[in-house]
């Protein structure tokens, strides 16, 4: 009897606690759903530009999937506007003919579009000069169907890079190809994964200054990863900087001043590490690089460490989770930051780096602005690796911050997960505050346009077990919805100011890439299919359109043959989340899709599979 | 194949297996496998110790910790698919009977699925063809694993929803396992 009034007590305070935030959050609610109305636009002078020299964009037209070097998905045509983009109509779709998760971005060079479907690879290129765009050529690179059992998150293909008349491609079972972008014909093909240990590549190239940049994916496979520089000529490999292993492997050298001492010593990608588990340590570059030609320095960041049950790892796994900087004619790096040392949770560093000219209290830095799986915006010097700020902009938990003195994130001790325990209410989850889909930067509003995720989980580490070619997890996860039950949403982020312009919330998980227009004009797709335009400055929806399938591609605008201006998205749901449809999975597994279809067991009231092109116009 | 598997977590699940085994009678383990018989390749005549295997809580259970152990799970997840298709579903690509799935393990498949020839014994392929079949077959409750999967992420199999009754009765179901 004794026990039981405090328990009472207990409740009783429970109770009223429980209470005190549910009124807190209708009132909260309520509020954000006023402001949703307004829309007042954003009126502060744009602080940040495009960093000097690393914008460059052949007019009117797309040859990288980021659109230029600094990475900012910016187009400077503006013939579609705020006032009458409500207008859009369709002006020509194509069918690719696949199922899979397309998240490539179109490529546009002359009067051809370029397009590259999900596994099998298929190029097609479009005559744009034709009213019914017709396919001029197209290419099966015939990857090994085997592939497709280690692709981690569906089979999906991040785009290609065009240069100097020739198309650089990746095919699933890893191999580079050059195409020449007139007639289709194969240059050169060099393959650089190995499947039977678990390497696939599934990141868009990125070409650049006689180079073919090209990492892996494996991080769920224990995979040790590397970046390779490709000759572009030739397809010869020039350099391959591990992500693991002695410095002499990562081309770790003189030339190495990484900011924070936690960086500094020899071969910490050995040392930082129990035993030899880096030769399975994960660490692949799957993501997006940005390049600053005046520096002569790439930009990119590394996969979490593998396995995932960290119990398994204890140190600080370097160089995983974490962003180097390199010279692109040596591959020498120059310094790195460890988002995730030792990372609890896959929160990969391999999102886009925006590179930026801005100031910092009152100097202006040469930075590069990532929006980083761990839920905060990084601001980093890009010339030194300093991190300037790093501010929250999802939901969570996990982490209480960034220490800018040593650099280090710090965790909150009660949502460190355990082996034979599950840990509850981990924000943000693996997949992060947000994923691979790329954010664009406008320099007109100064403003950075974020496609994110509002997703948590609950994870328990339950020990891996290395065998060549298969999962070297250690994990049960199950994810849901984030406070406020929306899974998604698009930020506009004031990168100098360390605040949300505006937001806007999605029910299902944002898993497309943005763009944004010399008309002050964001695009971006959602899950279940709609195209939406909405106002750069204010947030406020101009314009949707629903496809036949959910979106977790890139959108691109260009210049037609005819003068006009062009907006184009694939549409076909897919990849880590969108699986859950494209790959028929069974979402009553709360663990399946190591554990993100939990997080959307509706996903196929909303979409069904789908491939296709859509091209959007302005009305003759 | 190094295998840091924690020893607490082996004995956890080992103890687990034992529980299995006490509360189902019939629950006891087979003596070693051989291979298929050829003559199970004929769905005609099935190998006649399938039934065996999928009739005893035992050997599903044997089957459910190897499908963690040889990263069966990281692929499939507890079922319901990732990397490779759902299992708990009642579509096969490549056959649904106990030598299908034991070819399927065996050789692998074409579009990524390994061979694990090799890394398994014959029993071993056996005991995790009857729980793969387990995740979607309509199985006695007092067959299924009822170990939580994961260390309780999720529901126990045995408390989930049984999955949608499919148009088949129990007879018909015995027929076209084999
Ligand atoms: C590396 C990922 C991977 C691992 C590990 C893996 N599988 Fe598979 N599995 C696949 C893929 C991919 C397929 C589909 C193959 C195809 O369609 O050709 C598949 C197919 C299957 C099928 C056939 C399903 C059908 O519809 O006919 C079964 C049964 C199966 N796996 C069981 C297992 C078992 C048991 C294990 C562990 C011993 C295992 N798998 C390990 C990826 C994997």
């Amino acid at each position: 009897m004794a026990q039981r009034w405090p328990k009472l007590v207990l409740l009783v305070a429970v109770g009223l606690v429980v209470a005190a935030l549910v009124a807190f959050l209708i009132i909260r609610g309520t509020g954000e759903r006023a402001a949703e109305a307004a829309r007042t636009p954003y009126e502060q002078p744009a602080l940040a530009k495009t960093a000097a020299g690393a914008g460059a964009h052949p007019a009117g037209q797309w040859y990288i999937p980021a659109g230029d070097y600094a990475s900012t998905r910016f187009s400077d045509l503006a013939d579609i506007n705020t006032q009458n983009v409500g207008q859009l109509k369709p002006a020509f779709t194509f069918d690719t003919g696949y199922l899979k998760g397309h998240e490539a971005a179109p490529l546009v060079v002359g009067s051809t579009m370029y397009l590259v479907t999900p596994y099998p690879n298929v190029v097609y290129a479009l005559d744009l000069t034709k009213p019914d765009r017709p396919v001029k050529w197209s290419f099966n690179p015939h990857p090994n169907p085997k592939s497709q059992g280690i692709a981690c998150c569906d089979v999906v293909d991040r785009g290609m890079s065009y240069d100097n008349g020739r198309l650089f491609m990746v095919t699933l079972d890893g191999q580079v190809i050059a195409l020449d972008a007139n007639s289709g014909a194969q240059v050169w093909r060099t393959p650089v994964a190995d499947i039977s240990k678990g390497e696939t590549v599934t990141m868009a190239p990125l070409v650049a200054a006689g180079k073919v940049l090209v990492g892996d994916s494996g991080g769920e496979l224990g995979v040790r990863g590397s970046l390779k520089a490709l000759d572009e000529g030739s397809g010869k490999v020039v350099w391959k900087a591990y992500s693991t292993g002695p410095d002499k492997d990562v081309l770790i050298g003189p030339n190495f001043h990484p900011y924070y001492p936690s960086d500094q010593g020899k071969d910490l990608g050995v040392k930082s590490w129990p035993g030899e588990a880096w030769k399975q340590g994960g660490g692949t570059i799957w993501g997006w690089i940005s390049y600053d030609p005046e520096l002569h320095m790439i930009y990119y960041g590394t996969s979490n460490p593998g396995p995932w049950d960290a119990e398994d790892r204890p140190g600080d796994d370097k160089w995983t989770a974490g962003i180097f900087a390199r010279d692109i004619d040596t591959g020498q790096a120059r310094w790195f930051y460890q988002t995730a040392p030792h990372d609890l949770y896959d929160h990969d560093a391999i999102n886009e780096m925006i590179l930026l000219d801005m100031p910092v209290n009152g100097t202006m830095r040469k930075v590069l602005v990532q929006p980083g799986r761990t839920g905060f915006m990084y601001v980093i010097d890009r010339v030194t690796g300093q991190v300037l700020s790093a501010d929250p902009y999802a939901s969570m938990t996990a982490y209480t911050g960034v220490d800018l003195k040593t650099g280090r994130i710090q965790h909150n001790p009660a949502e460190v997960p355990q082996s034979g325990r599950v840990t509850r209410g981990i924000c943000p989850a693996a997949p992060g505050g947000k994923d691979w889909n790329p954010s664009a930067f406008s320099p007109r509003t100064g403003l950075l346009y974020v496609p994110h995720l509002n997703l948590c989980m609950d994870h328990v580490y339950t020990g891996a077990n290395y065998i060549s070619g298969t999962p070297f997890l250690g994990v049960e996860s199950k994810m849901y919805a984030g406070p406020g039950g929306y899974r998604g949403e698009m930020t506009a982020w004031d990168p100098v100011r360390r605040k949300p312009a505006w937001q806007i919330r999605e029910n299902l998980p944002l898993w497309s890439g943005a763009l944004a227009t010399a008309g002050d004009v964001v695009f971006y797709g959602t899950l279940d299919g709609w195209f939406k335009a909405v106002d750069a400055r204010s947030g406020k929806l101009l314009w949707k359109y629903r496809t036949e399938s959910g979106i977790v591609g890139q959108p691109i605008s260009y210049r037609g043959p005819d003068g006009r201006q062009y907006i184009a998205i694939y549409s076909g749901v897919g990849g880590w989340v969108g699986g859950l449809v494209s790959g028929g999975f069974d979402p009553r597994d709360p663990t399946a899709g190591l554990g993100i279809f939990n997080a959307v067991p509706d996903l196929a009231k909303y979409t069904g599979r789908g491939g296709r092109l859509y091209v959007f116009a302005l009305p003759r | 194949m190094s295998s840091p598997c924690r020893a607490s977590l082996l004995a956890l699940v080992l103890l687990a297996g034992c529980d299995e085994q006490a509360r189902d009678p019939r629950g006891h383990p087979l003596p070693e496998t051989g291979p298929l018989l050829s003559a199970a390749m004929n769905p005609a005549r099935p190998d006649p110790r399938a039934v065996d295997y999928y009739k005893n809580a035992f050997e599903v259970s044997q089957g459910q910790q190897l499908f963690q152990w040889m990263n069966c799970s990281g692929c499939h997840s507890n079922g319901g698919g990732g990397m490779g298709p759902a299992l708990s579903d009642t579509k096969w690509r490549y056959g649904s009977s106990m030598a299908d799935i034991v070819q399927t393990i065996a050789n692998g498949r074409p579009n990524g699925m390994p061979s694990f020839s090799g890394k398994l014994t014959q029993a071993e392929m056996w005991q995790l063809a009857a729980y793969v079949r387990s995740l979607s077959q309509h199985v006695p409750q007092s067959i299924r694993s009822g170990r939580t999967e994961g260390l309780s992420v999720g529901e126990p199999s045995t408390l989930r929803d049984p999955h949608p009754p499919r148009a088949v009765t129990p007879k018909q179901d015995e027929a076209s396992v084999e």
